[in-house]
C-alpha cells in the first residue's frame, strides 16, 4: 500500500496469519494493517474469522503461521498481558467485568502498576479525566451490575485506555447499544482517533462501516478479500465482497388478512430476577399469520415477557391466552405441547445442549411424542432420519448428525434451533433476537424462514433490538419501555424516528392516557 | 514460566480411552512410595495384591464377592453423576436396603417359601434404598439443599439406625451378645456358587442391571432427560423437562440400586443384619471411584468394580502377609480417585507450559 502524507504510520501489521481449528481454517494467510489515527472496520459475516484474527492480536490465540509487527518490530504475543504491554487493548463482545464491584475497582483490577494500598485514589481522578476527554460518562463509584450495557462498555473502554492502549479493538461494540448510545460511542471513537490512536472496529453491519470507519478490511471465509478506503466504496460493493453475491435488503411482504387471534396477553404483570416489577399491565394480541415486532431497548421487560409466555417465568397478575385457552403459568412442557415454539435469546446457554449430538439436539422438543419415541423408548431410526432431513432442509453445516452441537458456528446453531422449533408447525413462535450476532447470509435465511412460517399461518412474536429487522419483516410493531407497551403501530407508514423516540420513553404519557 | 489451561474442543478418542489407564498407572507409582516408606518393596506388594486378588480360585471368588455390591452401587451412581446429582450417600442407601430386607426376612413374612421371600426382600431393599435417596433428592430439587452434604448426612443416620436395631430391638437372642440380628431362615438365604461365597443371583442381577442401565441411559426418554439435565439444566427447563422429576427419579434409582446391593450382602453373605461396618466396609463410597473410573459408563463399571474388588481382596492379603496397616488400602483408594479426577481434567483441558524470554 503506498504511503500517503495524510495517513498515520502503520502501527499494527499482521502478515500471513493462519489459524486452524478442528475442521476449519479460521484465518487463512490473512494480511492486516492498521494505521495510527484511523478507525479501521473489520467487516465480515459470522465465522469469517474477524474475532479470531483480533484474538490473535490480543494474545488469546497463538497463530499457527504468520508474523505480527508492532511499529515495524516483530513481536510474539502469547497472552493479553503481552498485548497490553504493547499498547493493544480489546473490548470484547461479552464484557469481562466483576459485577459486584465498582467501576473503579474493576479498572484497577489486574493493573500491575497499582499501589498495593489504597489503589483506588489515583484511579478515580484518571477515570474522571478520561470521561471528560472522550465523553465517556460513567460514575467511578457505581457497581457494575447497576450499569446499562452501554455504560459497561464505557468501563471496558476506560479500562483499556487506562492500561495505555493506543490500539483499541472493539468486537461488535454496537450490538447491545440503543441508537442514542451508538452515536455517543462513535463520537468517543472519533475523538480517540483524532488523538492518534488506532481503532479496530469489528462488525458485520454495513451502516456502521459507512458511518464511522476510515478504512475497511473485508474477510470472507477466513481470507482477507480486500482493504479499501471508505470514501472509495459503497454498501453494495462491500456486501458483494463480504458475501460473494448480491443480497436483497428488503424482504417483500403481502398484507395479511385479519386472521384468528392466536395469542392474547391481558394486563400482564411479572417480576424480574431481582424481584422488581418488570412487566406492568401489558396487553396485546397476535393474529394467525401475523408477525408482531416487539421493539425496545434491552432491559425494558422483553426477556420477562418472552419467559412468561413460554412458561419459564411466573406471571403475578394478568393472563396469557392461546387460541382462546388460558395458559397463564402453565408448565413449559405443557405450553410446548400446545404448539408454542421458542427461539431463545441466549441460544447456547438455553437453546442447545452443547455436548450432545446434532441429532439429539434436534429432538429436544419432540422427544416426548411419537414418532420420536414410543412409550418409554426413543426411536433412534426415526431420530436419525429426522436429523438427516432437517440438516439438508435447513442447510445446517455440520460434519455429521452425530457431531457434538458445540462444533457448529453461531449461524448454524441458530439454524439448528430454527429447524427444531419450526419443523413441528407451531401455532405460535416466540422469537427473541433471532438474528443477533449472525452474518448477512444467515440473517437473511432466518428472516425468510420466519416469513415462511407466518405465511403458513403461524403467529409470530418477534422480539428484537434491531429496529431494521423489525421494520423489515413485522406487520405491526409494539414498542416496550419500562415494562409497558407504549404504543403499537402498523409497520406500513411507521417512521424509524417515531419508534426510536417511543423506545426511549417519549410519548409514554399520551399512550398511557389513551389506553 | 507460565502455565495455561485451554479447553479442548473434542477430547481425542485415544485420550479418552487411555486416560483412566494412565491415571491408574500414575497412582500406582505414587503409592509405591508409601510402600517404600514402610520398608516394603513396592513390586513385591503389588505382586502380592495381584496374586491375592486374582492368583487363586479363592482369591478370584472373593474378588467377585466384593465386586458385586460395588458394581450395583457404581452403576446406580453413574446415573446420578450423569445428571450432575452428586449422590455421596450410596453407603447409607445400601444399609437401608439391608434393613428393609432384614425386616421382610425376620418379621414380615419369615415363613414364606424362598421363591416368594427372596424377591420380596429385593423389592423391599430397593424401596428402602430408594426412600433414603429420594429424601436428599427432594431437598435438592425443592429447597436447593446441597445433596453432597444431605446425602452424606443420611449415611450417618442410616448407620446409627442399624446400630440401634442390632443393639436394641432386633438383637438376636442366640447371638452370644454380638450386635447381630437373628439368623435369617434358610429360605431367606441366597444360594452360593459351590465352595465359594459368591451369591450368584446377586451377581447375575448386577450384570443385568449394568446392561439395563446402559439401555436406560442411551435408549429411553428418561435417559435422554437425565443426559440433557446433566449437560445443560437450563436447556432441560427450556425443553419442558421437570427438574424435580429428573432429580428425584435419579436419586430414587441410584438409591434403590444401592439398596439392592445391601440385600445381596445380608441375604448372600452374612445371613443376618450386623453392625454397619460388618455389612459394608464402605462399598458405597468406593463405588464413587468405581463409577468415575468407568467414566460413568455402566458397562465399564463392570470392569472397574472387578478391579476394585480385587484391590480390596489384595489389600487384605498384604495386611496379613506384609503386616501393613488397614489404612494402606484407604490411601490406595484416595490416591486413585485423585488421579482419576486429574486425568478427567486433563482430557478436557490442555495445559501448556511457556518459557518466556524477556524482550
Amino acid at each position: 500500500m503506498p504511503e500517503r502524507g495524510e495517513r498515520g504510520e502503520v502501527v499494527v501489521s499482521m502478515r500471513g496469519i493462519v489459524k486452524r481449528f478442528p475442521g476449519v481454517v479460521a484465518n487463512d494467510q490473512v494480511d492486516f494493517e492498521v494505521r495510527a489515527g484511523e478507525i479501521h472496520a473489520l467487516l465480515g459475516e459470522n465465522g469469517a474469522g474477524k474475532t479470531t484474527l483480533m484474538n490473535i492480536l490480543y494474545g488469546l490465540y497463538s497463530p499457527d503461521e504468520g508474523e505480527i509487527y508492532i511499529r515495524d518490530k516483530r513481536v510474539t504475543i502469547s497472552s493479553p498481558r503481552d498485548a497490553i504491554e504493547l499498547g493493544i487493548g480489546m473490548v470484547h463482545q461479552h464484557f469481562m467485568l466483576v459485577y459486584p464491584h465498582t467501576v473503579a475497582e474493576n479498572i484497577v483490577l489486574g493493573l500491575s502498576s497499582a499501589d498495593f494500598f489504597f489503589p483506588l485514589r489515583e484511579v478515580r481522578g484518571k477515570i474522571t479525566e478520561f470521561s471528560e476527554r472522550y465523553g465517556l460518562k460513567v460514575d467511578p463509584e457505581a457497581k457494575i451490575w447497576q450499569l446499562s450495557a452501554g455504560e459497561q462498555q464505557r468501563v471496558e473502554i476506560i479500562k483499556a485506555l487506562y492500561r495505555g492502549a493506543d490500539v483499541l479493538i472493539l468486537d461488535e461494540p454496537t450490538s447491545m447499544l440503543a441508537p442514542g448510545e451508538i452515536e455517543e460511542l462513535f463520537t468517543t471513537l472519533r475523538r480517540m482517533a483524532e488523538e492518534g490512536r488506532a481503532i479496530v472496529f469489528i462488525t458485520h453491519k454495513l451502516d456502521e462501516v459507512m458511518a464511522i470507519s476510515d478504512c475497511v478490511t473485508v474477510l470472507r471465509r477466513g481470507k482477507a478479500v480486500a482493504t479499501v478506503e471508505k470514501s472509495r466504496t459503497n454498501k453494495q460493493h462491500l456486501t458483494r465482497m463480504m458475501v460473494g453475491r448480491e443480497v436483497l435488503f428488503r424482504l417483500r411482504r403481502k398484507p395479511v388478512e385479519e386472521g384468528q387471534i392466536v395469542l392474547e396477553v391481558k394486563g400482564l404483570h411479572a417480576l424480574n430476577d431481582k424481584g422488581l416489577p418488570a412487566l406492568k399491565d401489558l396487553s396485546f394480541i397476535v393474529r394467525e399469520g401475523e408477525i408482531l415486532g416487539v421493539a425496545g431497548v434491552a432491559g425494558n421487560g422483553q426477556r420477562e415477557l418472552v419467559e412468561v409466555i413460554t412458561g419459564l417465568r411466573q406471571a403475578t397478575e394478568g393472563q396469557v391466552v392461546l387460541l382462546g385457552e388460558n395458559i397463564t403459568n402453565c408448565s413449559p412442557g405443557e405450553i410446548i405441547g400446545r404448539g408454542v415454539a421458542h427461539i431463545p435469546e441466549e441460544r447456547i446457554r438455553m437453546g442447545l445442549v452443547p455436548g450432545m449430538s446434532v441429532a439429539e439436539n434436534l429432538i429436544l422438543k419432540a422427544y416426548r411424542r411419537s414418532p420420536c419415541s414410543q412409550r418409554l423408548f426413543l426411536n433412534h431410526t426415526f431420530i436419525d432420519q429426522h436429523a438427516e432431513r432437517l440438516i439438508s432442509e435447513y442447510e445446517i453445516a455440520t460434519p455429521s448428525k452425530d457431531a457434538p452441537a458445540k462444533l457448529l458456528s453461531g449461524g448454524n446453531i441458530q439454524k439448528l434451533i430454527l429447524a427444531r422449533e419450526t419443523s413441528e408447525e407451531p401455532v405460535l413462535i416466540v422469537a427473541a433476537h433471532p438474528t443477533y450476532g449472525l452474518d448477512v447470509g444467515a440473517t437473511e435465511r432466518i428472516r425468510q424462514l420466519l416469513l415462511e412460517q407466518s405465511k403458513r399461518g403461524a403467529a409470530i412474536l418477534l422480539v428484537s433490538e434491531d429496529l431494521e429487522e423489525i421494520m423489515t419483516i413485522s406487520d405491526r410493531i409494539a414498542v416496550m419501555f419500562e415494562g409497558r407497551v407504549v404504543g403499537i403501530v402498523d409497520t406500513a407508514g411507521a417512521e424509524v424516528e417515531e419508534i426510536g423516540s417511543m423506545m426511549v420513553g417519549a410519548g409514554k404519557e399520551q399512550e398511557r392516557g389513551r389506553s | 514460566m507460565r502455565v495455561r489451561m485451554e479447553k479442548r474442543l473434542i477430547p481425542s478418542r485415544w485420550m479418552t480411552l487411555s486416560a483412566p489407564i494412565l491415571s491408574l498407572a500414575l497412582a500406582l507409582l505414587v503409592i509405591a512410595f508409601v510402600f517404600l516408606g514402610y520398608g516394603v518393596s513396592p513390586l513385591l506388594a503389588y505382586k502380592r495384591i495381584f496374586v491375592g486378588a486374582f492368583g487363586s480360585l479363592y482369591g478370584l471368588s472373593e474378588t467377585i464377592v466384593k465386586a458385586t455390591p460395588l458394581m450395583i452401587c457404581g452403576v446406580g451412581l453413574a446415573i446420578a453423576f450423569k445428571a450432575l446429582v452428586w449422590n455421596i450417600g450410596a453407603e447409607g442407601q445400601l444399609l437401608m436396603g439391608a434393613v428393609a430386607a432384614t425386616w421382610v426376612a425376620l418379621y414380615a413374612i419369615p415363613d414364606a417359601p424362598a421363591v416368594v421371600l427372596l424377591p420380596c426382600m429385593f423389592v423391599a431393599g430397593f424401596l428402602g434404598g430408594a426412600f433414603w435417596g429420594v429424601i436428599p433428592g427432594i431437598l435438592k430439587a425443592k429447597l436447593r439443599a446441597n445433596e453432597v452434604i444431605t446425602s452424606l448426612m443420611m449415611v450417618y443416620i442410616a448407620s446409627e439406625l442399624v446400630n440401634y436395631l442390632v443393639y436394641g430391638p432386633w438383637k438376636g437372642a442366640e447371638e452370644w451378645g454380638f450386635p447381630y440380628s437373628s439368623k435369617f431362615p434358610s429360605s431367606a438365604q441366597l444360594p452360593r456358587l459351590l465352595g465359594t461365597r459368591i451369591h450368584y443371583p446377586t451377581l447375575i442381577l448386577a450384570l443385568l442391571l449394568a446392561m439395563l442401565v446402559y439401555v436406560l441411559m442411551m435408549r429411553t426418554k428418561l435417559g435422554y432427560e437425565i443426559r440433557v439435565t446433566g449437560e445443560n439444566p437450563e436447556a432441560a427447563r427450556y425443553a419442558g423437562m421437570s427438574y424435580f422429576k429428573t432429580v428425584v427419579l435419579v436419586m430414587l434409582i441410584s438409591g434403590g440400586l444401592a439398596g439392592l446391593a445391601g440385600v445381596g450382602e445380608v441375604a448372600g453373605i452374612h445371613h443376618r443384619l450386623r453392625y454397619p461396618q460388618g455389612i459394608s466396609p464402605g462399598y458405597g463410597f468406593t463405588a464413587i471411584i468405581v463409577a468415575w473410573l468407568g467414566r460413568l459408563n455402566p458397562l465399564a463399571v463392570i470392569l472397574t468394580s472387578l478391579l476394585f474388588g480385587g484391590l480390596l481382596v489384595g489389600g487384605d492379603a498384604i495386611q496379613v502377609a506384609l503386616g501393613l496397616p488397614v489404612a494402606t488400602i484407604n490411601i490406595f483408594n484416595g490416591v486413585i480417585l485423585f488421579f482419576v479426577l486429574g486425568g478427567e481434567l486433563l482430557t478436557r483441558y490442555k495445559i501448556t507450559f511457556e518459557w518466556r524470554r524477556e524482550e
